[in-house]
């Protein structure tokens, strides 16, 4: 068991693409509906919300389980600042999935606005209402998503940089391996 | 295929300079593709789109940007009381604001402009925006004018409509001509201009009617919808003087007076639509003769001023509801929720600069 092991848990797996999927959507469905006066404002709106706080959830989860199970190693000959790179970018993507569903929570919160996640769910109020705290937490959510999108990018070339080019094994071990 | 031991790493043949490049290139190509489509859908490579912003700027284009203010219905005046329920329309709806409960309300007075100094007698048209606050925690929000239709029924004539009404740069004025070749432009402007033609600047906000114009559903228990349009009506209101006295803000000293004097009530109603009656086309009226709803008194006791009272950080976004009101296909209801969020953020943003005003 001391071996290292080649590939992340099918468990941290799961989680890892499900919500890859869930976060890439809801950046496009963020940047499109802050874009439309068209009713396609309201339905991605609608989307927007009860998405975000999923993905709260599911980031909670996804990190009892980082620490739950066992990682692979990055490969020995990863040059020191590739490998830099890759465990500050995997913080900041936590960092930011868990942070801006919260920033988005606090601040219909303080614009005063029933926290709905559809025509009856109601969250209850994060924060008081307060013109000055909204303003900022509005400008913070839409600069912190777009500081996840290009953070979600970078990985993403830097995945295929592995699978394609390097052929380390990294990209596999999101993929496949059995534990 | 359970293997304790790291898989060996299979020997691999080194990848040619040719074949490294092109591999690069396709990851290049899937970054690329992510980020167009990105760019596309937030709007900035759809130059033609219009978007939230479209709509601010050319308010604050025509208007001036009078920091801290909404970029539309500027000058106005915040009210406080609350709503009784009759509970006739709770067969309709399931909203506990149509229950015989009261319900606190925080209103807003308006003039139908970016210019938070414009005389009152500027306009023929009075606003008045509501916030129903149920016990469950839920909102009902709504802005109503004194007109029965909107002069346009989509947020691209609304937009053109802006434009047609933007100052010539030369003369800081409206273009002459441009609006009534907007009008001819657009048919659908008919009943409005019919509206507008009888209409005079009222001399007191308490006297008017007003009018939510958008088409809403209400939904009941049973999960029946009904559409309906709904307005408030003064309730024994004393007569405005004939004619807007000649002073730019007559409208908040009447409100102030009247209300020292005792409460100011009307009635909400709920028209109810009919097969076929439009509900995506707010420039369209209804033909008369339709059931309507009393669903109780509206009471203001209070009035706040504007930069100080509680109406000033509220986002009168006519898509907040409560369960048991649906917004309809109207497609200005999602464009004025999407406006009025671009300037919300603008005017909390610049809060700190509104003049604090002393009075009512």
């Amino acid at each position: 068991m001391s071996a290292p092991t080649s590939h992340f848990a099918p468990l941290a797996r799961l989680l890892h693409w499900l919500m890859a999927l869930m976060i890439i959507a809801m950046l496009f469905i963020g940047a499109g509906m802050a874009a439309s006066v068209s009713e396609r404002h309201e339905w991605l709106l609608n989307l927007h919300k009860p998405l975000g706080i999923a993905i709260l959830l599911l980031v909670v989860v996804r990190l009892f389980v980082r620490f739950a199970t066992r990682q692979p190693p990055l490969p020995a000959d990863l040059p020191a600042v590739q490998a830099l790179a890759a465990k500050l970018s995997h913080v900041l993507m936590y960092a930011l999935m868990f942070v801006l569903p919260l920033v988005g929570w606090a601040m219909i919160s303080a614009a005063g606005d029933p926290v709905m996640l559809s025509s009856s769910l109601q969250l209850p109020a994060i924060l008081p209402t307060n013109p000055s705290t909204f303003a900022v937490l509005r400008k913070a959510h839409t600069f912190l998503a777009y500081l996840l999108f290009f953070t979600v990018l970078v990985h993403l070339a830097a995945a295929l940089f592995h699978g394609w080019v390097r052929r380390d094994g990294v990209l596999e071990s999101m993929l496949k391996g059995k534990d | 295929m359970v293997d304790q031991l790291p898989p060996a790493r299979p020997a691999k043949t080194p990848l040619s300079p040719a074949s490294v490049m092109l591999r690069l290139a396709g990851i290049g190509g899937v970054v690329a593709v992510i980020l167009g489509g990105f760019y596309y859908v937030n709007g900035t490579l759809d130059s033609q789109r219009l978007r939230p912003k479209s709509f601010i700027n050319a308010l604050e284009h025509n208007n001036g940007v009078h920091s801290g203010y909404r970029r539309n219905h500027a000058k106005g005046m915040c009210v406080v009381g609350y709503f009784q329920g009759s509970g006739d329309a709770h067969a309709l709806s399931t909203a506990q604001v149509f229950g015989a409960g009261r319900t606190p309300v925080v209103g807003r007075f308006a003039l139908p402009s970016g210019n938070p100094y414009a005389p009152d007698s500027s306009v023929p048209i009075r606003s008045f925006a509501l916030r129903f606050t149920q016990a469950n925690g839920q909102q009902w929000r709504t802005g109503m004018n004194s007109m029965p239709v909107f002069p346009v029924g989509t947020p691209e004539a609304f937009y053109q409509m802006l434009q047609a009404g933007a100052p010539d740069p030369a003369t800081g004025k409206p273009v002459p001509g441009a609006m009534p070749v907007f009008f001819a432009a657009h048919p659908e402007t008919a009943a409005f201009l019919q509206w507008v033609k009888t209409a005079k600047p009222s001399a007191s906000y308490a006297t008017e009617s007003y009018n939510g114009i958008n088409a809403f559903y209400l939904v009941n228990a049973a999960g029946q919808r009904q559409a309906v349009r709904w307005g408030v009506i003064p309730l024994g209101q004393d007569a405005a003087g004939a004619t807007a006295p000649n002073d730019a803000d007559y409208l908040e000293q009447d409100l102030a007076k009247r209300l020292a004097a005792g409460p100011l009530k009307w009635q909400l109603n709920l028209t109810l639509a009919e097969a076929g009656d439009p509900t995506a086309d707010a420039s369209k009226t209804w033909p008369a003769g339709r059931k309507v709803v009393n669903a109780g008194t509206l009471v203001l006791e209070k009035a706040e001023a504007q930069n100080t009272g509680e109406c000033r950080d509220i986002n009168y976004d006519p898509l907040i509801l409560p369960s048991g009101i649906e917004g309809s296909d109207d497609p200005l209801l999602a464009a004025r929720s999407a406006a009025y969020a671009s300037s919300y953020v603008r005017r909390t943003s610049e809060v700190d600069q509104l003049p604090q005003e002393s009075r009512p």
